[in-house]
């Protein structure tokens, strides 16, 4: 390989980036507004839906779709298949992104944010949530710390602080020669630590929804929700590599790794196929078929997100051209991410029915904003990273810095 | 490719092989329900809609004055539910029965937080801020509260309510059977004590039990043979007697075993002693090791890399 990951250099503040910026302005007035006038003041929840589309999407389908960082991590070092190295990095960057967001989403969706550190101290074990939050904590502080090689790579020797913080050179310099030393011994640890840590909270986090049986549409409840969980999350992976790859490279008008995405969909098609044979296995034997063709919101909620989200990419994904086309990769990729946000939307919102009030729920216009400003925020943080840290592959001659 | 392939099933499969051998057959779910709480029966034959109880809940629990007076009973107009400023409500119901004047006969519905004896949001509740008392209340301590809700997701009757205009210290509202003056000042709850009718009975839940199974055995003809409350969610510290099916009255059906049994055997199953955690953390170590010159590696690789 020719090209090495390499700060991209590229001017930062395109046209897409001030959108983002705008977007990100937009959701930061809905959250303060939250602050000042209570989640009441800007959400459409109720005693009858007490978790929304903030649950649903920014926690959720946040952690699903970092599965990347894990599914990568395992592939490139634990397997140690460095020819996937190009996209380890970037999936790794969007892990860390993503579940930073999902903390900050969870801070303006729990009532008292302030109290946010107090399940550390009270610990209650019968709680799924309890071991979600747990895991979350330990793998978002997992994640800081895999990241900080490619920061190591980037500053060693070459630390040169401005003005007076210059005095800090020195031990700058220092603390990241530590770093190096001490990461590179133990680095294989914290790799496999995320890879159990990813294992335990994507599952439990389809098991928060066990505890409501009455609440929750057939079509989505089962005991092996767990299992579905993990499994989508695991599918969802590499094709979310593709997804975020393809964009950025083409963003930054940079080489496709095509090389590098193709062989890594033809994984995919074992995993989404296991996924697909659970949820119809599952299907079958729950008898759950017999509301496939009621009508309701639910259920078209449900063939949308497994023909669409599942079984198109699913077939597209065994034509070998559509492995080597960038085009209709990055289309069965984004079909697969869709579906599994869509599951976990589906979850969490629509499959959501609670039995005494039957409540109707729509995300209000602020809940959207201040959704779509964090995925504002994640994507601009993104570029500002690739701008300036060496974690996408840049070809060596094409462009000179 | 291939070989290296092979290579990771065997030792997967000898990994896998060691779990299934560690792997105990999961503990049998058990639950931590008081083996005699008290609670209170309520005879829906009984109640008169007098709305008395929702007086004396709002004057001992200190609660907001409800916007039109409790003598003002058109209130009953609509249903209504409990919310983050009112722990219980009275619905009324016409469920078809008729007078000797030919007068559509009212039910009257007393909705409150049913105390159940496993309870889902105390199971649920990431900070253990609401538990189940040994005198039988379901207790909130909204100083470990963090405000996630997942009480309000996981409860089968949609009881727990949340003050979400308060942007900084919103709680938890739901009724709290008194819990202090019943445990510390040996008195009924409010509800229960001003109760004009005696629709309200409080006392031992096997107590409840044998008056309201008496009561029925009396007077069939006035009964449905049911208690709702004795199964429901594996049992509830309320009790109801109805003399018209429950399901015409806004009752609705919860199943019989506790709701916090299939979460909570996966989750030991899975998770006690760590187990699980520990075998695939040694599973993944022993993968990485027998990879370590095969694969693609990369020796010239930096930057942490192993």
């Amino acid at each position: 390989m020719s090209a090495h990951a390499a700060p991209m250099r590229a001017k930062f503040w395109s046209p897409g980036v001030l959108v983002l910026a705008i977007l990100m302005a937009a959701g930061a007035a809905a959250v303060l507004a939250r602050f000042i006038g209570g989640i009441g003041y800007v959400s459409n929840l109720s005693t009858a839906r007490p978790w929304g589309i903030w649950i649903g999407v920014d926690v959720a389908s946040g952690v699903a779709l970092a599965a990347g960082g894990f599914t990568t991590a395992f592939l490139a070092h634990i397997l140690g298949r460095h020819y996937y190295e190009p996209v380890a990095r970037p999936a790794l960057l969007t892990a860390m992104l993503g579940y930073t967001f999902v903390v900050l989403g969870l801070i303006v969706d729990i009532g008292r944010s302030w109290a946010i550190w107090k399940p550390m101290v009270y610990w209650n074990f019968h709680s799924v949530l309890f071991e979600v939050a747990m895991c979350v904590m330990f793998y978002l502080n997992v994640l800081y710390i895999e990241f900080i090689p490619i920061v190591v790579e980037r500053f060693k020797g070459r630390v040169n602080l401005p003005g007076l913080l210059s005095a800090l050179n020195g031990v700058a310099e220092t603390l990241l020669s530590l770093a190096d030393t001490l990461l590179s011994k133990l680095m294989w640890l914290f790799i496999i630590a995320g890879v159990v840590l990813s294992c335990m909270h994507q599952s439990s986090l389809g098991s928060l929804m066990l505890i409501a049986p009455t609440k929750v549409h057939p079509l989505w409840y089962t005991p092996i929700l767990p299992l579905l969980f993990l499994t989508s999350a695991v599918a969802v992976g590499y094709p979310m590599v593709v997804f975020e790859t393809t964009l950025a490279t083409t963003s930054l008008k940079l080489d496709p790794e095509m090389q590098v995405l193709s062989p890594l969909t033809r994984i995919t098609i074992f995993l989404l196929g296991s996924y697909l044979a659970l949820k119809i296995g599952d299907m079958v034997i729950r008898g759950t078929y017999v509301y496939l063709l009621d009508g309701t919101a639910q259920t078209n909620s449900f063939l949308v997100e497994m023909i669409f989200g599942v079984i198109v990419p699913w077939v597209l994904l065994l034509s070998p051209a559509v492995r080597r086309s960038r085009r209709w990769l990055f289309t069965a990729c984004t079909l697969i991410v869709g579906g599994v946000l869509l599951n976990r939307v589906n979850v969490f919102v629509v499959g959501y029915r609670p039995p005494v009030s039957e409540n109707y729920y729509f995300p209000s216009i602020t809940e959207i904003l201040i959704t779509v400003g964090f995925i504002a925020g994640l994507m601009f943080l993104y570029r500002f990273l690739v701008t300036y840290l060496p974690v996408l592959n840049r070809p060596g001659q094409e462009v000179s810095a | 490719m291939q070989l290296s392939r092979r290579g990771f099933f065997k030792v997967a499969g000898a990994a896998g092989a060691g779990v299934a051998a560690s792997t105990r057959p999961a503990e049998a779910w058990q639950s931590r329900a008081p083996a005699d709480p008290q609670g209170c029966l309520v005879d829906l034959t009984r109640c008169i809609g007098c709305r008395k109880c929702e007086q004396g809940c709002q004057t001992v629990n200190r609660l907001p004055a409800p916007e039109q007076p409790f003598d003002d009973l058109t209130v009953l107009d609509k249903k209504r539910r409990p919310d983050e400023r009112t722990y219980t409500v009275i619905n009324r119901y016409y469920p078809g029965r008729r007078d000797e004047r030919d007068q559509l006969v009212p039910t009257f519905v007393k909705v409150q937080c049913m105390h159940c004896q496993d309870p889902a949001c105390a199971s649920a509740c990431i900070v253990g801020a609401l538990t189940k008392k040994e005198n039988g209340a379901v207790h909130y301590d909204v100083t470990k509260c963090i405000g996630c809700r997942y009480c309000m997701v996981a409860c089968p009757f949609e009881i727990p309510a949340y003050e979400y205009r308060d942007p900084i210290t919103p709680r938890v509202m739901k009724c709290t059977f008194c819990y202090e003056r019943v445990e510390k000042e040996g008195k009924r709850p409010g509800c229960a004590e001003i109760c004009p009718v005696e629709a309200i009975t409080f006392g031992r839940r096997s107590t409840l039990l044998k008056i309201a199974r008496n009561r029925i055995k009396s007077n069939p003809a006035s009964y449905v043979d049911r208690v709702y409350g004795e199964h429901e969610a594996g049992g509830t510290s309320w009790l109801y007697l109805s003399g018209v099916p429950f399901d015409r009255v806004g009752f609705i059906d919860v199943p019989h075993r506790p709701l916090t049994q299939l979460a909570e055997s996966i989750q030991s199953s899975l998770f006690s002693y760590m187990w699980s955690p520990i075998v695939l953390f040694g599973m993944l170590s022993g993968v990485m090791w027998a990879f370590r010159n095969k694969g693609d590696r990369d020796t010239r690789e930096k930057g942490g890399q192993p």
